[in-house]
């Protein structure tokens, strides 16, 4: 099989790679959020619920968590996941949700109180201080290691294997266990590409936002 | 009429008690200057007033209107309160200016927020809105920097936009909060010849300062705040230069 060959077959894989990594961010992304605002909530039971979940996901290895939403369906219930990669992108979005979550709470509670006040004074709305006033702050502080936690999901995807969710590598490893090992090697081209237009992604949002200091 | 009248606010932090029955008026284009050592209360006066603490008893009245009344819990909902702090303006010892915004868009966010969440955000609206704020960075001699970032601003010129900031909601009594004290000395006069100007044109403020010279000068009422209570209101003539009490004998000689 020629070079050609393999790197469609590893394309192929790479592309469910890809959908994976972005179907995770976009349900990981609000969950997160949402997470963060249960973490900071002043109903003590509810924070405390989130405090001992985000504990549970962040304490316990991801590729576990990817076995436990994959067959514990089935077992408690006779209602298996039959999409295996449905149960990928579900595991990975609970786990990148929590870690996510810390990442927004850390940058929320950063700011100061006294922005708030100041836009409370001015007969804001507590959505309006939230969204016209913090947030941008917050999104600013964050870049650096929101892109830390991105990038690393890229690579995560790869634990997906596990449940037979055919992505590169996973196809490598197929060809290699027909006797054709260099295409294992050959994926790490295609993280580094992809990872490195992500950084030049997140350069790019910093360099956006540093018009104003925060 | 007063436009302000505080009758009787107390307020307790865990089981100190920060202000103490505190009582006063203020008249209508009046400006009342607040001193006192650090911990006398000033600065919780003021954050009473703007509805960022809620006092434990007492009334806040402004134009005859009960503003705010302990004994009765249920009235202060959060749009309830949004309106009523209205009628207040704070200008803040940190300036807290928003960072992601021009020198302009500080003066004009809340109100262009305010339009439009009462569904009246129309062109003529928001250019009304846009030109009020540019009168405003004029009146402080910055319309210059009208699209400057707060950190290209010094801190003088920064807290200028604030008092703009401030001015631009229209407020009833315009508080300051140590609105020097952030300042190198160098900066301090230029914020005070606005504060100056903005007296001149009776707009009614409360001035926590440590300016002793400029409360002298600007002021027309002198309240003296120790250990929370009021020990003397009045105007300067009688309070900073006979003082009846000996407390602010002591103050006045620690500061003058």
């Amino acid at each position: 099989m020629g070079f050609w060959d393999v790197t469609l077959i590893l394309w192929g894989g790479f592309q469910k790679t890809m959908l994976l990594f972005a179907l995770t961010l976009v349900f990981s992304l609000p969950l997160g959020l949402v997470i963060s605002f249960g973490s900071m909530s002043r109903f003590a039971p509810l924070r405390y619920l989130v405090k001992v979940i985000v504990w549970i996901v962040r304490g316990i290895p991801l590729m576990l968590q990817i076995f436990i939403i994959y067959y514990v369906p089935g077992i408690l219930f006779q209602q298996p996941i039959t999409e295996r990669f449905n149960a990928a992108v579900i595991a990975f979005s609970i786990n990148y949700a929590c870690y996510f979550s810390e990442i927004f709470r850390g940058g929320i509670q950063s700011i100061s109180r006294s922005q708030y006040e100041a836009g409370q004074v001015l007969g804001m709305t507590k959505s309006q201080v939230f969204f016209r006033v913090v947030l941008l702050q917050v999104v600013k502080r964050i870049t650096a290691p929101m892109s830390n936690e991105v990038i690393t999901l890229v690579k995560d995807t790869a634990l997906a294997r596990v449940i037979v969710v055919v992505e590169v590598l996973k196809e490598a490893e197929l060809l290699a266990s027909r006797g054709l090992l260099w295409p294992l090697f050959y994926t790490g081209a295609f993280y580094l590409l992809f990872v490195g237009i992500l950084t030049l992604l997140f350069g790019y949002i910093e360099k956006r936002m540093s018009y104003f200091k925060a | 009429m007063a436009i302000l009248e505080v009758q009787n606010l107390s307020k307790w932090f865990g089981s100190s008690e920060v202000l103490q029955d505190i009582s006063f008026t203020l008249e209508k284009g009046r400006t009342l200057a607040v001193i006192g050592a650090s911990g006398s209360g000033k600065t919780t006066l003021l954050r009473c007033l703007n509805f960022l603490e809620r006092p434990n008893e007492g009334r806040i009245l402004v134009r005859g209107e009960v503003l705010f009344d302990a004994d009765e819990r249920s009235r202060h909902n959060e749009q309830g309160i949004r309106e009523k702090r209205l009628h207040f303006g704070l200008v803040f010892q940190s300036f807290n200016l928003f960072p992601q915004y021009t020198a302009l868009q500080n003066v004009t966010l809340a109100r262009r927020l305010m339009a439009k969440t009462r569904g009246e955000a129309s062109r003529e609206v928001l250019e009304g809105i846009r030109d009020q704020g540019l009168a405003l960075l004029a009146q402080i001699g910055l319309e210059d920097k009208r699209d400057h970032y707060p950190h290209q601003l010094s801190g003088g010129q920064q807290q200028r936009v604030a008092i703009a900031r401030a001015l631009a909601m229209g407020p009833d009594i315009l508080c300051f909060d140590e609105p020097t004290s952030a300042l190198d000395p160098e900066l301090t006069g230029e914020v005070l010849r606005v504060i100056r100007g903005l007296a001149d044109g009776h707009t009614t403020m409360i001035i926590v300062t440590h300016e002793m010279e400029f409360a002298r000068g600007v002021a027309d009422e002198i309240m003296f705040m120790d250990e929370g209570v009021i020990i003397e209101y009045g105007p300067p003539a009688t309070t900073l230069d006979n003082p009846s009490s000996e407390r602010m004998r002591r103050f006045l000689e620690r500061y003058c």
